[in-house]
C-alpha cells in the first residue's frame, strides 16, 4: 500500500500503517534527544496527536517531515517544562575543558602519531550514544539539533523562543560535557587499554 | 591577535560557518600563527564529523512491540 492510499483512507485503518512505517527513524531521533527511557514516552505522545490531526496531513510526501515537526513539538514541549534551565538557576561558570589537550597530556598510545583519531576511532556507534545519554538532557537537546540534525542555532532559538546568543551559551556548555564524557566514558570502559593493542 | 582561549571558545561556531567577518578574520589569524590550535581545530572538525555521521539507534523489537500495540490500540477509537 502506497501513501496515497493511506492518506486518502485516513481512518484509524489508514493511520496505523503509516504511522509504523515511521516508527525507526522516530525512535532513532527520540532515542538520542532524551535518553532510551523518555523515548517510547515522547513518541507515544506523538503518535496520539498525530492520530488526533490525521486530517491535516494532506500531502502524502509530507508524513515524515509532518511527523517529525509533530515529535519536535513534543520534544520541545517537554524540554520547557523539565529540562530548559531556568532563569533564577545559577549558570554554570564556562567550561574550558580540552579534549583534545587531555588527550595530549595523558597519551594514551604512546607508540602512535595519531593519538587523537585514534582516541576517537576507538567509540563504536553504540558507545556514542551512551555518551551522549551522560549529557544533562537541557544541552543535550540542542547538541543533538545542531549537530547531528542539522538545525541552525536561529531554528533552535525560535523553536524555544529564547535568544540565539542562549543557544550557544548552551551548545558550549553541551560539548564540553560531551567531550569531558568522551574521556571519562573511554577510561571507565577500557577503552584506552583496549586501545594501546592496537585497534578495537 | 586573539588568545588560544578565545579562538578554542570559538572554534566549533567557525567551523559550523557560524560566525561573523571579524570573527572570523580573528581566527584565521590566530589559527596561522598557533600550531596547537590549529590541532586542535582538527580534531574538532573529526568530532563533529563523528557526531555528524553518526547513524540513529535502531528501533529495539522490544519496543517496537510495545509501540505496534500501542497504535493498534488506536483500532476503532474515535480521532
Amino acid at each position: 500500500m502506497g501513501h496515497e492510499d493511506l492518506v486518502e483512507d485516513a481512518g484509524p485503518s489508514g493511520f496505523t500503517p503509516l504511522a509504523r512505517e515511521q516508527l525507526p527513524w522516530l525512535y532513532s531521533l527520540a532515542r538520542r534527544l532524551l535518553g532510551p527511557d523518555r523515548a517510547e514516552d515522547a513518541i507515544q505522545e506523538c503518535l496520539i496527536k498525530a492520530y488526533r490531526g490525521f486530517d491535516e496531513l494532506r500531502d502524502p510526501q509530507a508524513a515524515p517531515a509532518w511527523f517529525r515537526q509533530i515529535l519536535l513539538n513534543c520534544v520541545r514541549d517537554r524540554y520547557r517544562r523539565d529540562a530548559a534551565p531556568r532563569r533564577e538557576e545559577p549558570v554554570d561558570p564556562l567550561p574550558e575543558y580540552s579534549l583534545y589537550r587531555k588527550i595530549a597530556e595523558e597519551d594514551p598510545w604512546p607508540y602512535s602519531d595519531s593519538i587523537h583519531l585514534d582516541f576517537l576511532h576507538s567509540f563504536s556507534q553504540d558507545d556514542v550514544w551512551n555518551v551522549l545519554d551522560r549529557v544533562d538532557a537541557r544541552y543535550r537537546v540542542p547538541l543533538v539539533l545542531v549537530h547531528m540534525e542539522g538545525h541552525s542555532t536561529n531554528q533552535v532559538a525560535r523553536m524555544f523562543g529564547v535568544p540565539q546568543g542562549t543557544v550557544l551559551s548552551w551548545l558550549h556548555r553541551g560539548r564540553k560535557r560531551f567531550e569531558q564524557q568522551l574521556w571519562e566514558y573511554a577510561d571507565e570502559r577500557r577503552l584506552l587499554a583496549v586501545g594501546k593493542g592496537g585497534s578495537r | 591577535m586573539i588568545s588560544c582561549q578565545e579562538a578554542v571558545r570559538k572554534l566549533w561556531e567557525y567551523l559550523e560557518n557560524d560566525v561573523d567577518a571579524a570573527q572570523r578574520a580573528d581566527l584565521d589569524g590566530h589559527l596561522a600563527l598557533c600550531r596547537r590550535c590549529c590541532g586542535e581545530a582538527e580534531f574538532t572538525d573529526e568530532l563533529r564529523q563523528m557526531l555528524r555521521s553518526s547513524s540513529g539507534p535502531h528501533l529495539p523489537p522490544g519496543v517496537e512491540g510495545h509501540l505496534v500495540a500501542f497504535l493498534d490500540s488506536f483500532e476503532g477509537e474515535p480521532q
